[in-house]
Parts: structure tokens; C-alpha cells; sequence
């Protein structure tokens, strides 16, 4: 019984934090479908949510329901100007240079952010707009920052689904990720739809980031960093392009890391999940739900 | 005159695969252009289509020059490329599939139109709807293909090699559907083809395009009956 709810207990860990990694991963994900890059600067965006939303709460006292729409609408704006600036102009360039662009985005970001008077170089605690409660349900139990994690995760994962699936636009990306050429055949405008994915990936990386803040109220210009990489390796064990397999790997990969630390020791939570990386290349390169081998 | 290209030349890289093509195409014609394997003549439809940079000539289309235009721009003047290989959306269901073609149609009682056209014309396709496209035989996934250009209301469609890998029963069956469409809708066609018999069968005028150069035009039936032609085709 003991246990038992011990384990459930971390379970429920597990999920709040993969719920956070799937958000962070479907950017990866999706980004990658269109484009075939690895948006390196994905999770200095998810840093920036974070840092937008403890500004709004912090010093402009802006209720919750304002945080959420403000934030999604920086982090998608800063997302929209990334692609624009610095991964635009290279649409006929070499592959590789579009890879080393986007590592130096991602430290133009953090550096240039990390300036005094910009976000700076310290942690910072993140103020909740709430108390945090805890929810007794004889088994185990769960609190309230969890209970909105889990509730804005779904909702933004069903409106992603209905974007994606039942829309016209969404036809359009999906589309675009399977063969750019006949997409472009098609009548659709291919700069204007990897636009639009950054805009989606980089405005879910945004609602990430205010719900790892809640989470975790310690919020600094680097905290993107590995959060990043974990969702990323999490984008590639459900297969980088696919939408499920990014939600599934980022619980996959929360849970593990959760569970690592609870039983193992919290030493070896970040080497797993390298570890797991690493096997997913060796043994399964396309990932969980991945069919074809999509070249770099 | 509803397409007029003129002296088109196209490369890839430094390697020219094109080398001053001239044809040109009446409205409501059936134009086809014969040629053996790597003559250039997927390049040609794919430089009309806008995927590939033409590096000098013109392409008019409708009294307009649509030369190096985009290819999403060019759809929407009324060009509709079925591509080699026809490419349709695996993942994708055969509706949506067909929906992706009329991407750039607002209209929706011009879209239904369509749709029924399309699925009166191809009637596999109706029971296959929902299917994923990747599941189809390879002449239905040729339909869809087909259907996919229609969609989106084109006034020229451009097919290349829709023979290819098809049995020439399914072959057949495909060309007579497409004729009826040119017939009953009015709608141009440059036909591409190895196929050479197919292709004359199918067309009022026919080219023949080699190593990147048209060598010779004509009404389809005097083509075909041209001792040169009959040499290089027909092995007689
Ligand atoms: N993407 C490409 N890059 C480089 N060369 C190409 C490419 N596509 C075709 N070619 C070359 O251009 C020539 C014409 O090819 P293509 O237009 O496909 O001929 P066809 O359709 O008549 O078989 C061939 O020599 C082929 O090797
Ligand atoms: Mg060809």
C-alpha cells in the first residue's frame, strides 16, 4: 500500500513534468516536419515564456488568464522573427548551415539575454499567482499546479489536433512535411506554412514554460537548456515528425526521469536519459512511431 | 493559344538538360511529348510548373508570361502538374488528398462540383475515401493523382508518364477516363511519355523530345506513322 501510492505519487510527478517536455517537444517535432531542422534555439524560447510570464505576474500584476494568451503571443512572436532572421535566408543553403545557425541563435539568446537589465545572469524566484494546494485522494495525491498542468496540456493538445487534423491550414502542414514540392504543387505557400509552424511550436513552448515555472519557481536565462535537450531526445524516441510521438516521448521521457530519481538516485536522472538516446539511435533510429529513415 | 513556350532552357547545376524548347498548345488540345528515358522531358513539365528555374525563354500561359513564376502561384492561374511517380499524400486519406488539390478554391459549390466530377470520373476512389492513400494499388493511387489535379479547376493539366509501373489494362483504363475529362471539360493536357503507342493513341499533336530538344512535331496520326518514329519506337 505504501509503495503503492509511492509509486503512483510518482507517476503523477512523472506526468507533470513530461507534460511540460511533450509541449516543448511538439515545437521540435513539428518544426522539423516542415524543415527538416532541429530549432536548436527551441528551448531558449520555453526559457523566454518563463521569463514573460514572471514579468507580467511580477511586475505588471496581470491575472492568469491574461498571462497565458500575453505569453504565447511573445514567445510565438520571437519564434516568427527567429525564422525570419536567421533560418529564412538560408532555404537554399547547405543543411549544415541552417544546424549552425540555429546553435548560434540559441546562444545569441541566452547571452544577449543574460545581459544586466535584460533577464540577467541569476535565478530568479518566479512568483506563483496562486497558493499551491494539496489534494488528499486517499491513494495518492495531487496539487493544484498540477491539476493545471495536466488541464492546460490537454486542452492545448486538443486544439493542436484540431488544428492539425481537421483544418485546412493543418492539411496544409502535414502536407508540407510529407514532399514540400507537391505541397508547393498543391497552391501552398510553403514559406508561409513553416511560418505559421514556428508561430504554433514556439507559442506551445510558451505555455510550457509558464507551467515548468509554476512547477519549478526558480527561473533563469540557461533553464532552457536542458529541459530542451530532454524534449528533444524525447522528440526522437517518438519518431521526429510526428506529432504523437512527440507527446508520447516527453511523458515517456518525464516518467523515466521521475522514476530514476525516486528509485535510483537523482545522480543518474539527466545520463538515462542520454542513455535512452542513445539506444533509440542504435536500435531504433525513427523512433517509436517512425516508418520511413528521414536523413538529416 | 492558351500556352506558348519559347527557346526554354533549364539546368540542374552547371549540366543544361533543356536546350531551346519550343512547343505550344491550343485551348481544349491534347498535346503529347514522346521521348526515351532522361531526354528532359519530366523537366520540361516541372519548368512550366514553376519547380524548376528556367535559365532563358519564356513560358506564356493565357497572354501572360508565368516564366520562373512560384509554383503555388502557378496552380493558381490554372496549371495543374500531375507529378511523375504521382506523389500522392501517403499518410493523408484519399479525401484529403483530394481536398489538398482544391487548396487554392474558396468557392465551396465549385469544390462539390468538383469533388463529384472527380469521383463520378475515378468511382474507386469513392469507396476508398477514407482509406489512407499509401493503401491504394498503384493505378488507383494514378486516379488520385489525376483527381488531385482536377481539383483544383485547372484549364491546363500537365501529366507525366501516368503509365508508369501501370499494367496496360490499367493504363488504358486511365487514359480513356483522362480523355473524357479533356472532352466533356474542356481541359487542355500535355501528356509526357515513354510510352510512346499510348501517348499518340491518346493525342491530337505530338512532340518528340530528345536529349533535351524537340526533333519533331505533328499531327499524332502522321507522327505515328513517320519512318523515324516508327525506328525509334516501335522497333520497325
Ligand atoms: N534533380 C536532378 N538533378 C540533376 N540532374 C537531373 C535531375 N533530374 C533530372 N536530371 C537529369 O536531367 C536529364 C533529364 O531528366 P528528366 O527530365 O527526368 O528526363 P525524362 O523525364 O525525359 O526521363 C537527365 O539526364 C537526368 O539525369
Ligand atoms: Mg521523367
Amino acid at each position: 500500500m505504501e509503495l503503492l501510492s509511492y509509486i503512483l505519487e510518482q507517476a503523477i510527478n512523472g506526468l507533470q513534468i513530461g507534460a511540460v517536455y511533450a509541449l516543448i517537444a511538439l515545437g521540435y517535432t513539428m518544426v522539423y516536419g516542415v524543415l527538416r531542422l532541429i530549432n536548436f534555439a527551441h528551448g531558449d524560447i520555453f526559457m523566454f515564456g518563463s521569463f514573460t510570464a514572471y514579468f507580467l505576474i511580477s511586475k505588471w500584476h496581470l491575472p492568469i488568464y491574461l498571462v497565458f494568451p500575453i505569453t504565447v503571443f511573445a514567445t510565438a512572436l520571437l519564434g516568427y522573427a527567429v525564422e525570419k532572421i536567421a533560418y529564412k535566408p538560408l532555404r537554399s543553403a547547405p543543411r549544415i548551415s541552417l544546424l549552425i545557425t540555429a546553435v548560434g541563435v540559441s546562444l545569441f539568446l541566452e547571452y544577449f539575454l543574460s545581459l544586466k537589465g535584460l533577464f540577467g545572469p541569476d535565478y530568479i524566484a518566479f512568483p506563483r499567482p496562486f497558493d499551491v494546494r494539496v489534494f488528499d485522494l486517499k491513494l495518492f495525491s495531487v496539487t493544484n499546479i498540477q491539476l493545471i498542468i495536466f488541464s492546460v496540456t490537454a486542452v492545448s493538445l486538443l486544439l493542436l489536433y484540431l488544428l492539425v487534423y481537421k483544418t485546412r491550414q493543418g492539411r496544409a502542414m502535414r502536407a508540407v512535411s510529407h514532399d514540400p514540392e507537391v505541397a508547393a504543387l498543391m497552391g501552398i505557400n510553403i514559406d508561409g506554412i513553416i511560418s505559421f509552424t514556428f508561430i504554433v511550436g514556439t507559442g506551445l513552448a510558451g505555455i510550457g514554460g509558464i507551467l515548468y515555472a509554476f512547477a519549478y519557481p526558480q527561473i533563469n536565462v540557461f533553464m532552457g537548456i536542458m529541459p530542451g535537450i530532454k524534449s528533444f531526445i524525447a522528440a526522437v524516441l517518438g519518431g521526429i515528425g510526428l506529432i504523437h510521438g512527440a507527446v508520447v516521448g516527453g511523458i515517456i521521457i518525464g516518467v523515466l526521469e521521475v522514476f530514476v530519481s525516486a528509485f535510483l538516485s537523482s545522480t543518474f536522472r539527466d545520463g538515462v536519459i542520454f542513455i535512452v538516446l542513445l539506444l533509440v539511435l542504435l536500435l531504433r533510429p525513427n523512433g517509436l512511431f517512425g516508418r520511413r529513415i528521414e536523413k538529416l | 493559344m492558351l500556352i506558348k513556350v519559347c527557346g526554354l532552357r533549364a539546368a540542374y547545376g552547371a549540366v543544361e538538360v533543356l536546350h531551346g524548347i519550343d512547343i505550344e498548345a491550343d485551348r481544349g488540345e491534347v498535346l503529347s511529348i514522346i521521348g526515351a528515358n532522361g531526354a528532359g522531358k519530366t523537366t520540361l513539365l516541372k519548368t512550366i510548373a514553376g519547380v524548376v528555374r528556367a535559365t532563358s525563354g519564356e513560358i506564356i500561359y493565357e497572354e501572360k508570361k508565368i516564366t520562373n513564376e512560384r509554383s503555388d502561384r502557378i496552380v493558381r492561374t490554372g496549371i495543374a502538374l500531375v507529378p511523375e511517380g504521382r506523389r500522392v499524400f501517403p499518410d493523408l486519406t484519399v479525401r484529403d488528398n483530394l481536398r489538398l488539390g482544391a487548396y487554392t478554391l474558396r468557392n465551396r459549390r465549385l469544390k462539390k462540383d468538383l469533388l463529384d466530377l472527380v469521383l463520378e470520373t475515378f468511382p474507386k476512389l469513392r469507396e476508398r475515401l477514407w482509406q489512407h492513400a499509401g493503401t491504394l494499388s498503384g493505378g488507383e493511387q494514378q486516379m488520385l493523382a489525376v483527381g488531385r489535379a482536377i481539383m483544383a479547376n485547372p484549364r491546363l493539366l500537365l501529366l507525366d508518364e501516368p503509365s508508369m509501373g501501370l499494367s496496360p489494362l490499367m493504363t488504358q483504363e486511365i487514359f480513356s477516363l483522362v480523355r473524357k475529362i479533356n472532352s466533356e471539360k474542356a481541359i487542355s493536357m500535355i501528356l509526357v511519355e515513354q510510352n510512346a503507342h499510348m501517348a499518340l493513341e491518346f493525342s491530337h499533336r505530338t512532340y518528340v523530345l530528345e536529349n533535351g530538344a524537340i526533333v519533331m512535331s505533328g499531327e499524332s496520326s502522321k507522327v505515328k506513322s513517320d519512318p523515324a518514329v516508327l525506328a525509334a519506337y516501335f522497333g520497325g
